[in-house]
């Protein structure tokens, strides 16, 4: 299979709830969305680059667990309220198992130098993730015109180098990013 | 007469939709909650939930089930997903029928467009700021870097990326 998505016929519900549970029980060292892209858009071709991302970009700016969002996102995409379900659900309840069992047996063994030194490098590597997402978004963004480009820029710098809360940014620049974006589609009439 | 798991609703709820972002921006706010408004647990012992919140898979906020859990056992885990999840998984819900019934629609197409920018620059800037943060200096940003670079340009594996880079810190400094 090369990239026709349209032809395959959509993943069944269990499907759906066992790869939504691969990848919560195998995202370690953060950066969840990064797998979920990695495994639903260029291992497993169920939705393109562009409806991954537009379905982050509203996630990320409605309140909720970005990844538990994102999962009902694109569970309903796949088919409908029930794979809305079982993608959330998949995402949650394995790993949610695993945490309490883990508090519940773990305690103390979680220390310690070298272990803790191999967690910071399964971190480093997995900010690869993050980033690799973020730069794909921004290029798709800067093919766009110099506008959503600020916009991006803007958002990145209020953040990253002048830390503001998350919240206000959203509230400012997503209103910016839309008013921009309806004005240029009216203006080209389409 | 009040049942203990009222208190983990009333806790939890409101964080659901407090949660923007990655579930980092509510830790401080359990940790007040937990610790100080309804001592749950010592600083020490929410630290130690915290560490091991990082170290399994899954969403980071599975800490609040993680946190009710060493407070009330497993119903008391079960209440706090519930509350923390499902407020804003139902606003969601609703939001992807409505965009599934209005498909195509201008407005639409501004939305998705319009928060394409902002959400580019959202996750750039976390993965910077984590950076930024990260143990291990140079040799951070050397992981982070190569292994950005596998995972775009070749269909390298992240099961082989995150061992390797534990190997790697594991060398230089364990």
């Amino acid at each position: 299979m090369t990239s026709e998505l349209t032809e395959a016929p959509p993943p069944s519900l269990t499907q759906i709830f066992l790869a939504f549970s691969k990848v919560g029980l195998t995202s370690f060292g953060g950066g969840l969305s990064g797998w979920m892209m990695r495994e639903f858009v260029h291992n497993r071709r169920w939705l393109t680059e562009g409806e991954f991302l537009d379905g982050l970009s509203l996630c990320q700016a409605l309140p909720g667990v970005n990844v538990v969002n994102l999962s009902i996102w694109i569970g309903y995409r796949l088919q409908g309220g029930a794979g809305a379900l079982a993608g959330a659900l998949g995402m949650v309840v394995p790993a949610l198992i695993l945490a309490v069992a883990v508090v519940a047996l773990a305690g103390e063994a979680v220390r310690g130098e070298a272990a803790h030194w191999m967690l910071a490098g399964v971190a480093a590597a997995a900010l690869g993730l993050s980033i690799q997402m973020g730069l794909r978004a921004a290029w798709r963004v800067a093919k766009r015109g110099v506008a959503p480009t600020a916009i991006f820029a803007a958002t990145f710098l209020a953040l990253f180098a002048l830390r503001l809360p998350l919240i206000w940014v959203v509230v400012v620049m997503a209103p910016v990013g839309i008013a921009h974006a309806a004005w240029a589609m009216s203006r080209k009439g389409d | 007469m009040e049942h203990p798991f009222w208190r983990i609703l009333l806790v939890f709820l409101p964080l659901s939709f407090l949660t923007v972002g990655g579930g980092q921006s509510i830790v401080s706010d359990i940790h007040r909650q937990a610790v100080d408004v309804q001592g749950w647990m010592s600083d020490a012992r929410f630290l130690e939930l915290f560490a091991i919140s990082r170290l399994t898979p899954g969403p980071g906020a599975l800490l609040s089930p993680m946190v009710a859990f060493d407070a009330m056992g497993v119903w008391g885990a079960l209440v706090a997903a519930f509350a923390i999840f499902t407020p804003s998984s139902i606003l969601v819900w609703g939001l992807a029928g409505l965009w599934r019934r209005t498909r195509g629609a201008a407005w639409q197409k501004a939305v998705e467009r319009g928060l394409a920018p902002v959400a580019a620059g959202m996750i750039l800037a976390a993965g910077a700021t984590l950076l930024s943060v990260a143990e291990g200096g140079w040799l951070a940003w050397a992981v982070a870097a190569i292994s950005t670079l596998l995972l775009m340009t070749t269909r390298a594996s992240p099961f082989v990326l995150l061992p390797a880079g534990a190997l790697v810190f594991w060398m230089v400094f364990g």
